[in-house]
């Protein structure tokens, strides 16, 4: 197992190198420069300006040498200094990594405690009231646009109840730690709610196959508790699949919760790397989308680990 | 018994006592923009939202006010030639110059209470006119040959060129030099170093009411009076700028009381606020201020088809703008019959006014050669359908519906017009600059009083290869006497003659038709009913600068 953790290590920094360059190609082939950017804001910009600009920004070199440079300096620790946010990148990125770590563990948990019993229980009962409800509610939180969701929470927590703040981190001056769940608890709703949604579904559907297997006949006609047999033989054999959904979503969630993130004015990674994006900040937003991708690797080893936890059968050489 | 006369004393308690007035109440105001700042440094980046926050902490040396007049705010008054602060020099290679003799307030200080001073604005220029330095707009620092201490609260400007607006130095943003020099002894980390970005909380920074007590990057500003002030006490113990990028959520928050007003500068855009006007308006005082932002549909003069005047002039006889305004704004957008706005003193009353005459528009067409044909579709005399490219931002909801209407209306006359938008990067970054739009491209600019079009409309500004791809002028308008106009405006001192230059420049402007002019925006400010004494400019020198004005009513 330590073998193929450490395989998958050095494969994922090949991943990683590979990825910083088509990042950064693919961000320096998009139109236009920062310049041309300012040049919205400052149409008196002068074409002296412009080229000072350009050069002073480097953006007069070869994007290969841009490239190039970038990747010497990060391999000594430097991972340059944002322009879009005026300070080094780290500084930057660390914020937001926190905020979206908070996010993402929160509403994954939320989610999958509201997932697995209800996916679980509609399995014990494929095409009864219940699970005719549970199929209901998931594609309910399947189809829902978050934005909408997201101004509709709002509209009813802080405009109408005035029970929830409609957004931000913290209150501004003041706050501790429940200050901040409170101000979690709308956009953690917001995200948990389509994640619950296609967990359900997931859940169901591996349970609903597990449980027509033959082991768990053997396990009944051995006369297994009823909930043994789902908590020990089918569920855990179900995970599987729920894992491999699991680990594709942290890298997802990890950066694509823009929408949510733009409502709720909160300032975590997927708005950094879109408005890094945008803004043509390169620094920025390489680092960015490489720690996302960082995210989703360490997301798919894990559910490597996990797959081997789940079913000892599984072992890597 | 009993308890009804504590019941009755606590109510007559509650009436009788004398309840603390709004104005000890709020001693906060929480302000709602839609963009944070990418920097806090006055003159690397403009950014509306920047020049907001940073009109409660810093003030400008000179600026334009509410009433578009250029006034001195830092400096005790205006150099000019009359009162003998501003002289005539000549220069080594016999150009016309001019020394300006600038004026400190004798009372004004930094944040830290060190006094704002002469060092301080020769620390500024060698800052500005420094390469390395990321000023972005380094046009002024450059014209400026030397700055000439003459005491501490006394300096003289050199400058190489006599303009009319020779004492307009708003670009000259004063940087305190006992806290900046250190971060600027190498000029090329500067950006990184200044303190501005590095530690946008040092008290030294600030030369207003307010200073910089906190701040998160993206979410939020909050800032305290700033006791060295020197100038009359603000109201507020306090103000909190929050961004909120997504205009929907900024709405949620101001009607949930998360944020007190939303700022017109950097808010919400006018459809909404004309749709919370209808919903939420007893609430709010809603102030529509016109302004210089002029919202224009801009030819691609290289094209065959636009480069015919009359088929231009069609184009704009077809558009019944003022219906346009009413029924998208309610009126609260001025239509625009030029790119100087009716406010600006130099606008010229009887430029000619393009009217909704789809008749006239018609023959002007058959005049250029375009027929009726099928489908309603007027065709060229080889059979060409006469069909144009519309492009503009995608995603913005307000041009969007513009276009609609645009696109209905050259309908109208037999015109097949396509829209074909474009993110606004990818607009802004390269259709634009690289002048790669077919035919016709809807955005606006963003001027200042008595702005000269130098850069919009002068021959030298149209964007090439050659150079470099700078210059605004992306219609590619080249035109002898606009560019002989603009030279002589920009150096013509008497009031009056540049008034006249300035109507001819409009009359030549709606003579040739460079572009479509739509109409002049309004900044919608959304403010709490208890506040007053707010007087939004409609230009970039925002409301904030007048920001001790502001009180509570009472």
């Amino acid at each position: 197992m330590l073998r193929h953790i450490f395989s998958r290590l050095i494969q994922s920094a090949v991943v990683l190198a590979v990825m910083s360059f088509v990042i950064y190609s693919l961000i320096g082939l998009m139109p236009g420069d920062p310049v041309d950017l300012m040049i919205a804001h400052t149409p008196g910009l002068t074409a002296e300006d412009q080229r000072r600009l350009r050069e002073l920004h480097g953006l007069d070199q070869p994007l290969l040498g841009r490239y190039l440079a970038w990747a010497g300096n990060v391999l000594q620790g430097d991972l340059g200094y944002s322009r879009l946010q005026a300070r080094p990148v780290l500084d930057a990125l660390l914020p937001a990594l926190g905020n979206s770590l908070i996010l993402l563990v929160a509403s994954l948990a939320v989610a999958l405690a509201i997932a697995l019993p209800l996916g679980v229980l509609a399995a014990m009962r494929p095409g009864s009231v219940f699970d005719t409800f549970v199929n209901m509610i998931a594609f309910a939180g399947i189809s829902m646009p978050v934005f909408w969701l997201g101004l509709m929470l709002i509209v009813v927590f802080a405009v109408l109840l005035g029970w929830l703040p409609a957004g931000g981190v913290e209150t501004i001056g003041g706050g501790g730690l429940a200050d901040r769940a409170l101000h979690l608890v709308l956009p953690v709703v917001t995200l948990a709610v389509a994640g619950t949604g296609q967990y359900v579904r997931h859940v169901r559907a591996a349970m609903i196959e597990i449980l027509r297997q033959d082991h768990i006949r053997t396990a009944q006609a051995k006369g297994c508790s009823r909930r043994r047999i789902v908590m020990h033989h089918a569920l855990r054999n179900a995970m599987i699949p729920v894992t491999t959904i699991l680990a594709l979503d942290i890298g997802a969630m990890f950066s694509g919760a823009l929408i949510t993130e733009t409502v709720f004015a909160y300032p975590g990674m997927g708005k950094l790397i879109y408005d890094a994006v945008m803004g043509n900040d390169y620094n920025l937003a390489l680092a960015g989308l490489l720690l996302a991708t960082a995210m989703t690797l360490a997301g798919n080893l894990l559910a490597d680990i996990a797959y081997a936890w789940l079913d000892p059968r599984i072992s890597y050489r | 018994m009993w308890i009804k006369r504590l019941l009755f004393s606590a109510l007559a308690a509650a009436f009788l006592l004398p309840a603390p007035s709004q104005a000890q109440e709020r001693r906060q105001i929480t302000i709602g923009i839609s963009q944070f700042p990418s920097t806090f440094h006055p003159s690397i980046d403009a950014m509306m939202a920047k020049s907001y926050i940073l009109g409660l902490t810093r003030r400008p040396l000179t600026v334009y006010d509410a009433d578009w007049t250029l006034i001195c705010m830092l400096c005790v008054e205006l150099p000019t030639l009359e009162n003998g602060q501003a002289v005539l020099t000549e220069l080594e290679d016999g150009r016309q110059g001019v020394a300006l003799t600038y004026r400190l307030l004798p009372e004004a200080v930094w944040g830290d209470g060190t006094p704002i001073t002469s060092a301080d604005a020769v620390f500024t220029w060698e800052v500005g006119r420094h390469p390395q330095s990321g000023v972005s707009n380094a046009e002024l620092y450059r014209r400026i040959t030397e700055v000439e201490v003459v005491d501490d609260k006394t300096f003289i400007l050199h400058v190489d060129r006599l303009t009319f607006a020779y004492n307009a130095i708003n670009d000259f943003n004063l940087l305190p030099a006992h806290v900046e020099r250190e971060a600027f002894a190498d000029p090329a980390a500067y950006r990184q170093r200044s303190l501005y970005d590095a530690d946008p909380t040092n008290p030294a920074l600030s030369a207003g009411p307010y200073r910089i007590t906190e701040m998160r990057h993206g979410s939020h500003v909050v800032l305290e009076r700033n006791p060295h002030w020197w100038g009359e006490q603000a109201a507020f113990e306090r103000i909190i700028v929050r961004a909120i990028e997504n205009t929907q959520a900024l709405e949620a928050n101001l009607l949930s009381g998360q944020v007190d007003m939303i700022a017109g500068e950097s808010g919400l855009p006018i459809d909404q606020v004309l749709a919370f006007e209808q919903r939420h308006g007893q609430r709010f005082q809603i102030h529509y201020q016109p302004n210089l932002s002029y919202e224009h549909v801009d030819f691609n003069l290289s094209d065959p088809i636009l480069s015919q005047l009359p088929v231009r002039q069609a184009l704009l006889y077809a558009l019944d703008r003022e219906a346009l305004v009413q029924q998208l704004f309610q009126g609260r957008q001025q239509v625009a019959h030029g790119t100087v706005h009716p406010l600006d003193w130099v606008h010229a009353e009887d430029v000619p006014v393009y009217e909704y005459d789809a008749r006239r528009a018609g023959e002007l067409l058959d005049e250029a050669g375009f027929r009726p044909g099928p489908g309603g579709i007027r065709r060229d005399a080889e059979g060409r359908p006469l069909s144009l490219t519309f492009m503009s931002t995608g995603g913005n909801r307000t041009r969007e519906l513009v276009q609609q209407v645009l696109q209905a209306q050259w309908r109208q006359i037999g015109v097949d017009v396509r829209i074909n938008n474009e993110p606004p990067r990818v607009l802004f970054g390269e259709t634009l600059t690289r002048r790669r739009f077919p035919h016709m491209v809807m955005f606006a600019w963003i001027s200042s009083p008595e702005n000269v079009p130098r850069t919009t409309l002068h021959s030298e500004s149209i964007p090439s290869e050659e150079n470099g791809w700078a210059g605004q002028n992306y219609g590619g308008y080249a035109n002898e006497e606009m560019d002989r106009l603009i030279g002589e405006i920009e150096v013509e001192l008497d009031r009056e003659a540049r008034r006249e230059k300035w109507r001819r420049l409009q009359h030549l402007y709606a003579e040739t038709l460079p572009a479509l002019p739509l109409f002049f925006r309004s900044d919608a400010h959304i403010m709490p009913l208890w506040l007053e004494g707010v007087r939004p400019t409609g230009h970039q020198y925002p409301a904030t600068l007048w920001v001790e004005e502001w009180r509570v009513r009472s």
